[in-house]
């Protein structure tokens, strides 16, 4: 087995007294996408969000290439580490245009070659050279959602977080944007964390993937047991009915 | 043969363009709707949520409207008064929008929104509104009405903040419900529980439905008919069970791109959009 790039050990996060998530442990090895599914409410973005160093409350163990993580994360951290939302408008700052959003990481890390940097980025997510000009609000649903990917991986990252990155586009357009994401990853040789609550989604990029309820993973599975359905705890076995069902 | 809810007659929208011309958006819709489950599928931008907004008159006034007919329930929906309007809108039709989130008044409690609606359509004091709301949350089946009816929409999850729209459009006690992507904001499980609520409500009050959604699949469980829209015409309309066997192949490419669970593939394929789709039917 590949070393682990992504480790949890009995997570534990805290909102107030709000218990959100309960002894999360889970490892991805390098390369390896991983799915965590679940309703709303069951703690998988928090634990995405843990991993970002965007949630401050937590303890346990987390390590990302066999160094453990404090709550102050070092800038060599975010620049390995990469996160992508679900609302691309609400992620691009819409006063900004595609070429600020995306000189920004550059910035921030010191990355020169900012203009051929650029350029690839948006060849890379197949987006015209004409968009780089422009403003979030004049690109459509998918571009935007390109334009996300784009910034998250121009500094590099070997780690990439998606936080439902499709669940705001259209059928078509989710299309395009999993098999961009499929090949990036591919390409890049990127190690992923995929949450989302469309279980076809996950089983489409994900290899094993965690079941999520009331803040803890009741099961792990490899896409193969979740296509056979072959599960044992029965969450996840409604998960599955659920989603044969609506695929009619 | 009754008269339909509905009578929609070659109808095209023009949004103005910032160069002086006009972008057709709806390019000669026709459809009729009965008491009926219609649901309209297509991609963002295929003109699905303005011909639901044409309906109600609701769409902006620099918009081009035109049609040979757009009639709802006998009302001419082109030259109707505006207070004829008002009494159709939210009263005789009412609208489900995306995110709850978004529609409800932040600032108002769940119980004064519903009873702001119920009052301005039936005759009834502040006592009458809050019990009507009260039976209304219970019929959109809130475990705890009483408590849901004094908080305000951020103490509500999302599937709850959109049973509460739900309620507040049932309170008129309208002929027709548009639901303009009611459920694409919410999680499976709720989608399918909200989705069920609507169809049991349509189905137990004889209300016409017109469910627009991107999601072919999930329109075609809950409808009768499926209209198919793309570039601001209807491409093809077909019994929702005979969704399957649809030939058109902009229908086959929106099933065909959805990930399954049931079937592994490497590659999702894409949708390739075929030029002669934009040209005009008659």
């Amino acid at each position: 087995m590949t070393k682990a790039m992504i480790e949890a050990g009995k997570l534990n996060v805290h909102f107030g007294d709000n218990h959100v998530v309960h002894d999360v442990s889970f490892s991805v090895a390098a390369g390896e996408t991983f799915g965590l599914v679940g309703e709303s409410g069951s703690g998988k973005s928090t634990v995405l969000r843990c991993i970002a160093g965007l949630v401050d409350s937590w303890d346990g163990v987390l390590a990302v290439d066999g160094q453990q993580l404090g709550h102050k994360r070092d800038k060599a951290f975010f620049q390995r580490v990469q996160m992508v939302f679900q609302d691309p408008y609400g992620s691009l700052h819409p006063r900004q245009t595609v070429d600020r959003i995306l000189s920004e990481p550059l910035a921030v890390h010191g990355i020169p070659d900012a203009e051929t940097r650029i350029t690839k980025a948006l060849e890379e997510v197949a987006l015209p050279r004409t968009a780089r000009f422009r403003y979030p609000h004049q690109l459509s649903g998918g571009q935007r959602q390109r334009v996300a990917i784009a910034r998250a991986l121009i500094a590099n990252p070997s780690v990439l977080l998606l936080d439902e990155p499709t669940s705001a586009l259209d059928v078509s357009v989710q299309a395009e944007v999993l098999n961009l994401l499929a090949d990036l990853r591919q390409a890049r040789q990127l190690t992923c964390i995929l949450v989302s609550h469309n279980l076809a989604v996950v089983g489409h990029l994900c290899r094993r993937l965690a079941v999520m309820q009331g803040g803890r993973i009741v099961e792990i599975l490899t896409e193969d047991q979740l296509r056979a359905g072959q599960s044992n705890h029965a969450h996840t076995r409604d998960l599955i009915a659920l989603s044969h069902e609506l695929e009619g | 043969m009754t008269k339909p809810l509905v009578e929609i007659q070659n109808l095209r929208v023009d949004f103005p363009t910032a160069s002086g011309g006009y972008n057709a958006a709806v390019r000669g819709v026709s459809m009729a709707l009965g008491r009926e489950k219609l649901g309209i599928v297509g991609e963002s931008g295929s003109g699905k949520s303005v011909t639901g907004r044409a309906l109600m008159r609701l769409l902006p006034e620099a918009a081009r409207v035109r049609a040979d007919k757009l009639v709802f329930d006998g009302v001419d929906v082109l030259n109707a008064s505006e207070r004829t309007m008002r009494g159709l809108r939210g009263g005789r039709i009412g609208l489900i929008l995306q995110d709850p989130k978004y529609s409800l008044n932040p600032v108002m409690t769940v119980g004064a929104q519903i009873s702001e609606a119920w009052r301005a359509h039936n005759k009834g004091g502040k006592r009458e509104a809050r019990e009507a709301a009260l039976n209304l949350l219970e019929q959109v089946r809130i475990r705890d009405p009483r408590r849901v009816l004094d908080s305000y929409p951020h103490e509500v999850s999302g599937g709850m903040g959109q049973r509460i729209m739900i309620a507040m459009m049932l309170a008129p006690d309208p002929a027709m419900l548009i639901a303009d992507e009611p459920t694409s904001a919410l999680d499976a499980s709720v989608q399918a529980e909200i989705l069920k609520l609507i169809d049991d409500l349509v189905s137990a009050r004889g209300m016409g439905l017109m469910l627009i959604s991107h999601d072919l699949p999930l329109v075609a469980r809950f409808c009768d008919r499926v209209a198919v829209m793309y570039a601001g015409q209807v491409m093809e309309t077909l019994p929702a069970q005979d969704l399957h066997r649809a030939e058109h192949p902009y229908t086959r490419g929106l099933l065909d791109c959805m990930p399954h669970l049931s079937q592994k593939r490497a590659r999702l394929p894409v949708l390739t959009r075929d030029p002669k789709w934009l040209e005009q039917h008659s």
